[in-house]
């Protein structure tokens, strides 16, 4: 039985006071807070067996090993990839995309088209423009409705021969809309594009299947689900892992080295130069066991029914307009007060203790849609609670108050 | 009651000092620097161009500044109400001096009055930016003068 005062228990950081405030933390699309068994997992690994992996014959470097790979496992059993070599650990989503941008550039040539989507964050953006570049590949977007939703039927028309790859992500950061990855990855795969799809802000509200999904590549990060920073992954089919040329030389990746020639690394580690964020893998693998233990089931229901309370509570403040209205949409609420700037909103929220995030949130391209210089968004977590939206809501009128 | 008008850096930073002194709490505070956001707009829509907006703001910040008679005179504006009180207060402060009075200011004053947490150079306001500003047109123009 879920019960969220329980859970609260779990998080040390929700004690806090900010500015002699109770701490409302609504800045969970930003990154998450960390439950005390993923703060526990960071502590034992440097008090009790810290050292380099893969290398020591040395009985501490097994364990670390074993414990990193473990890790490994079991953020393959979580997405269900079909072996653990197509995990690959990164520092994290923006990191995942570069490396399978920067493999791509050896496969595309000129007059390929990559189709990414309007909803996307700058880090998505970016390295398809630079890869675009180097190629000669041409970008092309699927645009979006008033409500948020991508539109599929301009999407079909983007798809052709040309298309090489197709990057979406899976939940929109600015307006939280569920993009139809299903149908997006389908129709990709018809005209044999590769699908990368980001979930960065998806993982910490649901569990995606990478082979029921039959997607070619997924990225994630562990700070967005309870996990530490710099520490995230590369889903990739191994057929496409093994078709990517590395990205980074260094330690690791190889298999043998003399001044001709280098041989490199099986999966992962050809991925994987260099010492990793061991701790990190580690800690995200602790992540991943405590989500699982609440269940995300019960953790998409109760994040629905927190959106739901705050959408109805909000839409009764005058003045306040909602962007992102989609059916299909996570915890996340972007919005604006009727004639103010949304930083000036965000900086008395947060004299009374509220994290919300303010401004344009990387994706500038959304903003521009709205004509708006950005929104005030408050995203919710498993562990928020409906009084905590109460205290936003009382705080948004006396900011309201206040700025009119 | 008559008050003398403070003249230098120093001493106007002092009068807001004093004026802060008496909030009570943050409201007070900021309903003051709204407040003062509200009563402006500074600076003349002609000087609102792309070459006057001050980077690193999450509003935008649009400054001009103007050398009369070896004094430096700034106008200001920005779209967040907050920031236009910031503003406010740095022109108070910063407008109608001399450029080597302006380089040699010393900015205590804004954690005096209870601002400090916008100080902080990673804050998206850009307080920060916007005083290095100031410095910047002082320092351009002070070499002109030179």
């Amino acid at each position: 039985m879920f019960n969220v005062e329980t859970i609260r228990k779990d998080f040390p950081i929700l004690t806090r006071k900010v500015n002699g405030k109770p701490l409302v933390y609504f800045d969970n699309a930003a990154t998450s807070q960390k439950p005390q068994q993923v703060i526990d997992a960071i502590v034992d690994y440097y008090s009790n067996y810290n050292s380099n992996i893969h290398r020591g014959v040395h009985s501490l470097s097994q364990e670390a090993t074993d414990k990193y790979e473990l890790a490994r496992h079991k953020i393959q059993k979580h997405f269900n990839a079909q072996f653990a070599h197509e995990i690959i650990f990164t520092s994290g989503t923006t990191h995942s995309i570069n490396l399978v941008a920067s493999g791509f550039s050896s496969l595309l040539k000129k007059g390929d088209e990559i189709i990414v989507s309007a909803l996307e964050h700058h880090s998505n953006i970016v390295p398809w423009q630079m890869l675009c570049e180097r190629t000669g590949a041409i970008l092309k977007v699927i645009p979006m409705n008033q409500d948020g939703d991508l539109i599929m039927s301009e999407y079909d028309k983007l798809l052709s021969k040309q298309t090489k790859l197709v990057f979406v992500n899976h939940i929109s950061n600015a307006l939280g809309t569920i993009n139809p990855i299903k149908y997006i990855i389908d129709k990709a795969h018809q005209v044999d594009a590769a699908v990368l799809i980001d979930g960065a802000q998806a993982c910490p509200h649901l569990k995606p299947d990478v082979q029921a999904l039959d997607v070619d590549f997924y990225v994630a990060s562990a700070h967005k689900m309870c996990g530490p920073t710099g520490v995230g992954m590369l889903y990739g089919k191994e057929a496409w892992l093994n078709k990517l040329p590395p990205y980074q030389g260094g330690g690791e990746m190889i298999a043998e080295v003399t001044f001709q020639k280098t041989t490199y690394a099986e999966l992962p580690h050809k991925f994987e130069a260099g010492t990793p964020n061991i701790c990190g893998g580690i800690a995200f693998g602790a992540a991943i066991d405590y989500m699982n233990t609440i269940g995300f089931d019960v953790i998409a229901h109760y994040e629905q029914d927190l959106l739901e309370y705050a959408t109805l509570k909000l839409h009764e403040i005058e003045g306040l307009k909602i962007y992102g209205t989609s059916k299909n949409k996570t915890s996340v609420i972007s919005f604006n007060l009727e004639g103010i700037h949304p930083y000036d909103v965000g900086t008395i929220l947060d004299k009374m203790g509220i994290a919300v995030r303010t401004g344009h949130h990387c994706a500038q391209p959304i903003m521009d849609y709205f004509k708006i210089p950005g929104t005030i968004r408050a995203s919710f977590a498993f562990y928020n609670t409906k009084s905590e939206i109460d205290s936003l809501v009382n705080a948004i009128k006396k900011a309201k108050m206040m700025l009119s | 009651m008559y008050k003398i008008k403070a003249v230098t850096i120093n001493d106007i930073q002092n009068e807001i000092i004093d004026e802060f002194s008496m909030f009570e709490d943050w409201e007070e505070r900021y309903q003051y620097m709204i407040d003062l956001g509200k009563d402006l707009p500074l600076i003349e829509d002609q000087y609102k161009t792309d070459s006057n907006i001050i980077k690193g703001c999450q509003s935008k910040v649009w400054v001009h500044a103007e050398l009369k008679d070896e004094k430096l005179y700034f106008t200001a504006d920005s779209d967040a109400i907050i920031t236009k009180g910031i503003i406010a207060i740095l022109i108070r402060v910063f407008s109608n001096q001399k450029p080597k009075d302006i380089i040699e200011a010393s900015t205590d004053f804004i954690e005096k009055i209870g601002l400090k947490e916008h100080l902080s150079p990673t804050r998206a306001n850009g307080l920060v930016s916007m005083i290095k500003q100031l410095k910047m047109y002082a320092i351009a123009y002070q070499t002109q003068l030179n």
